[in-house]
């Protein structure tokens, strides 16, 4: 059986003398889809940006995408995992193209990657459209291009379907699926739990920071 | 290091070229501040003034905090400095892509207020040309300290009052040596030694960006 992509224990995060993730166990296998629900201010974005090299451990051990946490340079962990959060996240004077280069350029990825990437989210006739042009929707689907330009073996989404249509979902759907047919992991996080007729997640629910179901 | 600043720069060069506030926002604030300048003065005693220099470099002060706010809110769009995060880019090359892009701004608003200054001011267009070289290092250490300053106040409440409070002790010998040098340029005068405080000060900012960059974004 191949190694967890992720794999914390009591893992503990506090930020200005607040408590972000009190004690986190959690194991992540390969090839997996992970959904994290939990009410607003459970913890499933801090749990994501822990795993995404954003926040530091306060205390705990853990490693994610082979990169062991606290000893090993967050850095090297960002430049493992693609993260995707639930804003914009791109340079709005930029177009989709040019925005796409730059994170390319960023990590050694060949520029020959963006047609593909383009074609697969639906944008390609809007790569020279300047981003901040672009609606909600579209701007998700930027990040999920950049992330398949980026291929990493463990993808964080931080509620990727909010601002998708129908049609936006049944292709984030079928996206997600692929991405774990190809040997990625997914973890994301959900205010509900997936409304996926094809998908087939491991529910993590959380509270108060900390992992409550499964227990 | 370099390919990452290189990389950085053109971005954030690209950037500044389309949304153009620096071409119709900023340079025409440094104009009417060094017109009203000219008209403090009076037409006929300005350019015989010892106070143009000094004008010259407070205007480009106005400016310059202006354009270091411009330069880290590029940034500050919703997710884009954590999305940016990821990339897990070299904190250094990542202040050097920022200082020169930000100094290749400066050096145009320098150069716009130097003509400024030949046609405002009344100053010696011989002295104006002899002391753009100063000019040019003075707003490339102003650059990198902006930088530094910038990284530093950008995500705290207040950015826009905390910089100038943060930057100005920083600036201040900067501008000194800098309003020095051009005075000399101008009237004559000893004008190494305050080539030497410029020189000394753009390496260090360099130096200390370079180390400091990283972790002045964690924080």
């Amino acid at each position: 059986m191949s190694e967890p992509v992720v794999r914390l224990r009591n893992a503990v995060v506090v930020t200005n003398g607040f408590p972000l993730l009190s004690g986190v166990d959690l194991e992540i296998p390969s090839q997996s889809l992970t959904v994290l629900t939990g009410a607003n201010g459970a913890g499933k974005t801090s749990l994501l940006r822990l795993l995404g090299g954003l926040l530091a451990l306060t205390s705990g051990e853990g490693q994610v995408a082979g990169v062991t946490l606290g000893t090993e340079s967050r850095r090297a962990l960002r430049r493992s995992v693609g993260w995707l959060g639930h804003e914009g996240s791109f340079y709005g004077e930029l177009t989709v193209r040019e925005n796409l280069v730059f994170a390319a350029r960023a990590l050694d990825r060949p520029l020959t990657l963006l047609p593909d990437a383009l074609e697969r989210v639906g944008l390609s006739g809007r790569a020279d459209t300047v981003t901040r042009m672009l609606s909600a929707g579209q701007r998700r689907r930027l990040g999920l291009a950049w992330l398949l330009v980026r291929r990493p073996a463990l993808w964080l989404l931080d509620e990727p379907y909010a601002s998708l249509d129908d049609s936006g979902r049944t292709f984030l759907d079928e996206l997600l699926a692929d991405v774990q047919a190809a040997g990625a992991s997914v973890v994301m996080s959900a205010h509900d739990e997936l409304r996926s007729a094809t998908l087939k997640p491991t529910i993590v629910r959380l509270a108060g920071g900390r992992i409550v179901s499964p227990s | 290091m370099i390919r990452v600043a290189w990389l950085v720069a053109k971005k954030d060069l690209r950037i500044e070229l389309r949304s153009r506030i620096l071409l119709w926002q900023v340079l025409p604030f440094g104009v009417l501040a060094l017109v009203l300048a000219g008209l403090a003065l009076g037409p006929v005693q300005a350019g015989h003034s010892s106070a143009a220099p000094g004008l010259f470099y407070l205007v480009t002060l106005f400016v310059t905090l202006l354009v270091i706010a411009r330069s880290q809110a590029v940034e500050e769009t919703p997710g884009t400095r954590e999305s940016i995060a990821t990339l897990g880019l070299d904190p250094a090359g990542v202040f050097l892509g920022k200082a020169l892009a930000l100094m290749v701004e400066l050096w145009v608003v320098g150069l716009v207020l130097l003509s400024g200054a030949v046609l405002l001011l009344h100053t010696a267009l011989a002295g104006t040309v002899s002391a753009l070289p100063s000019v040019l290092v003075t707003l490339g250490a102003m650059a990198a300290a902006g930088t530094l300053y910038g990284a530093l106040t950008a995500g705290l409440d207040g950015p826009a009052t905390l910089l100038p409070v943060l930057a100005l002790p920083a600036f201040a010998p900067l501008l000194v040596a800098g309003e020095r040098s051009f005075s000399a340029a101008l009237h004559g005068g000893a004008l190494w030694e305050w080539w030497v405080i410029v020189v000394v000060a753009l390496v260090s900012y360099l130096a200390v960006g370079v180390l400091l960059y990283g972790v002045l974004e964690e924080a």
